[in-house]
């Protein structure tokens, strides 16, 4: 009598090659190709909203002045403890890390607390990270449109000298030839928008 | 002196082996053996996934359904996504007019594809919500063994939860 039937010994290799083929193709699995962009990206990519703001170089600022740039937007206030900071040093590293591409980026960083930046405050505030970043400021309804047509959010807390401002803290990523292309949320490092950058300077 | 060889389960006990015997063993033994590959599949092949994109859609209409008093929740309050397998949390405005939509505003027609590429918890500006935050936790890619196959069952089950009809589950 048999005491091993043939089939009952191919059922066991079929199951050792099922177990196998595991393991060996999910050691040469690859992940996959991820989106081109360390950003959020828009699609289809529409006009960035124009705006007319006081500029920290004394001029005025608008994205029409910056065509044939990749302009770097974020909202902040130079009183910001944390978030701006961190902000302003991130995009300062990744400027630094362009070479000279980076003749072709243009960093603006628009107030959300005009009570207490005027143009002067700015462009001290952002000669100590960047020179070449433009600050943005303006009448407290201007600059409310100007949130309003970027969703962006600010909210004022506290009283007196001392209140702080809760805002957006995502940057927006506008193209050459003015288009909103990308939203880069906070936190992302230098690499990524040295990444982002250069996709959008090529395209 | 001989000895007996013990060739089967039962003639290890010392009963002798018939044909019907036999066979009563080799169908749960043959059905264990196809359950314990079709687990070793389940835990060590890798997870392919047709698309990483995790899709939230404002349909056409619902501005108009909102403005007739229909209250309509599209985005969760958190939402729960896995490193490599669908870690791109993609919003879309199917609506004729713009919506504001999660973290951003969309005009109609467009939609905003956001990546993930480090597992923590996220917290974005959502005027949708109460808390006027939206949470996306993005979670390792489960490794080989027991997380993927926890994986998978968490897949299967929901799965077989969306055929049969029940409330959507959105990963709370």
């Amino acid at each position: 009598m048999r005491s091993n039937p043939a089939w009952l010994k191919h059922t066991a290799i079929l199951v050792m090659s099922l177990l196998l083929a595991g393991v060996v193709a999910n050691t040469f699995a690859s992940a996959g190709a991820g989106p081109a962009l360390k950003a959020g990206v828009f699609n289809p990519p529409r006009l960035a909203p124009e705006f007319s703001l006081r500029g920290s170089d004394g001029s005025e600022v608008t994205l029409a002045r910056y065509r044939g740039k990749v302009v770097v937007m974020a909202f902040g206030y130079t009183s910001c403890a944390a978030v701006c900071p961190m902000t302003l040093a991130t995009l300062t590293e990744a400027r630094s890390s362009l070479g000279e591409a980076a003749d072709a980026v243009q960093v603006i960083y628009v107030t959300v607390d005009p009570e207490r930046d005027d143009a002067d405050r700015m462009k001290d505030f952002l000669t100590s990270f960047d020179p070449s970043f433009v600050g943005a400021t303006g009448a407290p309804d201007v600059l409310a449109a100007v949130r309003q047509n970027y969703f962006v959010t600010a909210i004022k807390h506290g009283t007196g000298g001392d209140y702080v401002m809760d805002h957006t803290s995502s940057i927006y990523l506008i193209d050459r030839t003015g288009k909103l292309r990308a939203l880069m949320p906070y936190g992302h490092d230098a690499a990524d928008f040295v990444h982002d950058i250069k996709m959008l300077l090529v395209q | 002196m001989t000895l007996s060889r013990a060739t089967s389960p039962t003639e290890a006990f010392g009963v002798r082996d018939g044909p019907r015997t036999r066979g009563r063993w080799l169908v749960p033994i043959t059905l264990s053996l196809l359950a314990l590959g079709g687990l070793g599949w389940a835990a060590l092949a890798p997870i392919e996934v047709a698309s990483r994109d995790e899709l939230f859609e404002i349909p056409r209409g619902t501005w108009a359904r909102r403005m007739a008093g229909e209250k309509i929740e599209i985005l969760p309050q958190t939402i729960r996504l896995t490193l490599g397998l669908n870690d791109v949390l993609l919003l879309r405005n199917a609506d004729e007019v713009p919506q504001v939509f999660g973290p951003t505003l969309l005009m109609p027609g467009q939609s905003f594809s956001l990546p993930f590429a480090s597992a923590s918890t996220y917290s974005f500006t959502c005027t949708a919500h109460a808390s006027g935050q939206l949470n996306v936790i993005v979670e390792p890619t489960p490794a080989p063994g027991w997380e993927t196959l926890g994986w998978r069952l968490r897949k299967l089950t929901h799965t077989v939860w969306r055929l049969a009809g029940l409330p959507e589950w959105h990963n709370h």
